[in-house]
């Protein structure tokens, strides 16, 4: 446990001594104003919430998550430092949760800077505090089932870019599972698996949370989706470990 | 001497390719074992299993009495490892980056901060301690990749080419630094240079194709060299053909080649009888005939012949 928290450690401080994280959180926070604002006509729908706010998230994570998840096992081991940190007395779990907790929790600090929108709908009316609540709740495990697939995509490759792209398109089946585009092409399989598939729709999922309803099936769902990932970042390591 | 890394019938596959093709050997304390062989010859893939970072096809390695599979950790607390071309991470600083490998070593406070201080005084660091790594040069990078290998004082030391990249007064301060450690560890290293495995070690392995193909003391390697004990002198207004001829004569002598003029030095090597010692005759006689000798000198054998007899046994020695 303690190691992971000294990985966990270098991690996140790896992020605030790279420019990383002020072109990350600088730009996460420019584009959800923006959406917010201009797409999502925050000021024009004349309600007191911050769904306009919170709808594009999974929008803004297919392209920024997998910026940020590409590098956590990609550039281990195109700079070899994958193995000076499995030589370290570590269990790969460790290793594999600690940069994961980090990045999950810079996220966080991401997400936490958009409070100003949280203030600004309290002055100009009473929202439901207790949706908005739930609402980045919601997004933050969400943002945690995206990193989960960067993690193990990353892990496969030393390239950064085939990285990135494979991780926003299988995070864009996930948004997607719910709907025709993705079902269509199991249109082949039977009712049950149909509607397994669906049920993976992190759309579907993020939205009855953001209603305000912290359901634990909901958030069962994320954690256990972060842990397949996860366990399958430790199983792909493993394997490709050697090239 | 203590047995400090047991490997047993070590093979490693890659698909089809034969990586490492049963290996075994050991290592005691006190031991320096050098490495050597052509790229691809299978000594990094050994390293790697050595210290746990691929799980080998088949066979087992033990340090220190674990098993680097079955009980990873309790091994790898023992091992300290510069992987090949000594890898960190380059954003942070030579400090942040040993505090960080002590940490996960388990050592904290103020144990570590004298830990890092000794280390850093030991590899000639403190200049740097506070410059991103990606900004040092090769050499620095290399030391700091040493610091983190010993930096919890290990039993077993594991150098992946610890002086490539180094300049001579560099190369010369680690292989005094790994001799100084020497007695009170087992150390394993890989090197191209030849003249390293004089300097250090204590043993030499030549591994080729996966196999070993040589073990010994670095004099034994010497000896299996063909120019191994042959003498070479150097003698000034002589005919190379009477030189050649008289020089027969002498007790021992079992052929004798012509090394090229110089001017009008006359250079031959005398290769003697299996096991003779022929120094000592050749020299008298030269002094006896009156020869002008401009150098008369035993030659231990080349490692490099050697290696390259070993290590390409198709191509055989011109």
């Amino acid at each position: 446990m303690d190691r992971i928290r000294v990985i966990f450690k270098r991690e996140f401080a790896g992020y605030f001594s790279t420019p990383i994280a002020a072109v990350f959180i600088v730009i996460f926070l420019m584009l959800s104003g923006a959406f917010t604002f201009y797409l999502g006509n925050y000021f024009v729908r004349g309600q007191a919430d911050l769904a306009p706010f919170f709808n594009f998230h999974p929008w803004l994570y297919l392209v920024l998550i997998p910026a940020l998840a590409m590098r956590l096992w990609a550039e281990e081991r195109r700079s070899g430092t994958i193995e000076l940190l499995l030589t370290l007395p570590v269990t790969m779990w460790e290793a594999v949760a600690g940069k994961f907790l980090a990045a999950w929790c810079f996220t966080g600090v991401a997400l936490a800077l958009t409070f100003p929108m949280w203030i600004t709908v309290n002055i100009l009316g009473e929202p439901d505090n207790g949706v908005i609540f739930a609402s980045y709740m919601g997004s933050l495990l969400m943002a945690g089932g995206f990193l989960s697939i960067g993690s193990c995509i990353s892990a496969l490759t030393k390239n950064q870019v085939i990285a990135f792209v494979v991780s926003v398109v299988i995070c864009l089946g996930f948004i997607l599972s719910g709907f025709p585009m993705v079902l269509d092409m199991f249109g082949w399989a039977p009712q049950f698996l149909l509607s397994a598939v669906s049920s993976f729709s992190f759309l579907t999922h993020f939205e009855s949370i953001s209603k305000g309803v912290l359901d634990l099936r909901d958030i069962l769902f994320f954690l256990s989706f972060i842990a397949f990932w996860l366990f399958a970042t430790v199983t792909v390591i493993d394997m490709k470990k050697a090239e | 001497m203590t047995t400090m890394v047991e490997i047993k019938n070590l093979r490693k596959t890659f698909g089809s390719i034969v990586a490492v093709d049963g290996v075994s050997f050991t290592v005691g304390k006190g031991e320096v074992l050098g490495f050597l062989g052509p790229n691809g010859a299978g000594k990094s893939t050994t390293m790697k299993m050595i210290t746990g970072f691929l799980t080998p096809t088949s066979g087992t390695v033990r340090v220190c009495g674990h098993d680097v599979q079955d009980e990873a950790l309790a091994a790898k607390t023992r091992i300290g490892y510069l992987p090949e071309g000594a890898p960190a991470y380059h954003d942070m600083t030579p400090a942040s980056f040993l505090t960080f490998v002590g940490e996960m070593r388990g050592q904290r406070g103020d144990v570590l901060k004298r830990r890092i201080s000794e280390v850093v005084a030991k590899v000639n660091l403190q200049s740097v301690l506070d410059q991103p790594i990606e900004t040092l040069s090769k050499g620095f990078k290399r030391r700091v990749g040493l610091a983190q290998a010993i930096l919890h004082d290990p039993d077993v030391l594991i150098l992946d080419e610890p002086t490539d990249g180094l300049d001579p007064n560099q190369k010369y301060e680690v292989r005094a630094l790994i001799r100084a450690m020497a007695q009170e560890k087992a150390i394993i290293l890989s090197t191209h240079i030849l003249e390293e495995v004089h300097a250090v070690c204590s043993r030499a392995m030549i591994i080729a194709k996966g196999k070993v193909v040589s073990d010994g003391t670095p004099a034994e390697l010497e000896g299996q060299s063909p120019t191994h004990n042959t003498v070479l002198i150097t003698l000034s207004g002589v005919e190379t053909t009477i030189a050649h001829d008289r020089l027969m004569t002498v007790k021992g002598v079992k052929k004798i080649e012509d090394q090229g003029k110089d001017g009008d030095l006359v250079r031959l090597r005398i290769f003697p009888d299996e096991g003779q010692w022929i120094l000592q005759d050749v020299g008298q006689f030269a002094r006896e005939q009156g020869w002008d000798v401009q150098e008369l000198y035993q030659d231990r054998g080349q490692l490099d012949d050697v290696f390259r007899l070993l290590t390409t046994p198709q191509q055989a020695l011109s």
